[in-house]
């Protein structure tokens, strides 16, 4: 069988799911934000599988744009996250459930 | 040589690497999340950074090749050197082997299976495609539209990243007030 547009959006679909299991069950922060990467990049096979297959250019733009602010949400979280280390000395959620720093 | 010309001309390799790539995108992505050897978050991250890689490919097949470059710089250059960074710097103990909650484990199953029975759903009604795929996302094209329809979206990106620097280093001074 020809590989299409489904055959694309399958793999995204259980990448993603994959990612929202690691969220959900996974006790390490760490590990909880590689799962997030996971899922967007999940969200960008799809996107850019749509664009290749509807003759479009603008999906990739979009996934371009989503690479870029993922770049600064990395950054964020894991400057908040060795913040939070540095107050709490772990990076387990169930020892940061107050919350009180 | 005429079969390997015959095979090409039929996209039979490129369905063939389609798979080999699926495959390798799928299992080191489960491997991020479950690795039955090791709890080490360095480990993770290593199967994080060979996902990635195996999605370039995915991304070259969909000839989609700026962004399997972006792909390759931004995340496995950029994002997971940040991420071993700071598990380096936060000296992270192996993590003991905590039992896995009953309520996580049906809550995450109920997600998942009505993610995949929506996918399932909307899959059934995808309408057939239309034409031949021929869109080339080179370089010169995304720049086009990139500079063009997209210029003003491109600057407010500017500034994001600009506002998540400052926030970044407001953020790691050693006194939070």
């Amino acid at each position: 069988m020809h590989v299409g547009l489904e055959h694309y959006l399958t793999v995204s679909i259980l990448l993603f799911c994959l990612g929202l299991l690691g969220v959900i069950l996974r006790r390490n922060l760490l590990v909880m934000y590689m799962s997030l990467e996971l899922m967007l990049n999940a969200a960008n096979l799809a996107l850019v599988a749509f664009s290749r297959f509807n003759n479009r250019l603008d999906g990739q733009v979009l996934v371009f744009f989503i690479i870029t602010v993922a770049a600064a949400e990395v950054a964020v979280g894991l400057a908040l996250i060795v913040a939070l280390y540095r107050k709490r000395q772990s990076a387990h959620v169930e020892d940061l459930t107050s919350m009180k720093l | 040589m005429e079969a390997i010309n015959n095979l090409v001309a039929g996209g039979a390799v490129t369905d063939v690497l389609f798979y080999v790539f699926a495959a390798l995108t799928l299992l080191c992505g489960l491997l991020v999340i479950v690795n039955p050897f090791s709890r080490n978050p360095v480990t993770s991250a290593m199967f994080l950074v060979l996902t990635i890689i195996s999605m370039t490919g995915l991304f070259v097949l969909l000839h989609a090749f700026f962004l399997a470059a972006v792909q390759i710089i931004v995340y496995a250059g950029a994002v997971l050197v940040l991420f071993v960074f700071v598990i380096m710097l936060l000296d992270l103990k192996e993590e003991q082997r905590r039992k896995i909650k009953f309520f996580g484990l049906v809550t995450g199953i109920i997600a998942v299976g009505g993610i995949l029975s929506a996918f399932v759903k909307s899959l059934a009604a995808l309408p057939p495609a239309a034409a031949e795929p021929r869109v080339e996302g080179d370089t010169n094209a995304l720049g086009h539209l990139l500079f063009t329809q997209y210029a003003l979206p491109f600057e407010i990106v500017s500034v994001l990243l600009l506002v998540a620097m400052i926030g970044v280093i407001l953020l790691s001074k050693k006194k939070l007030e």
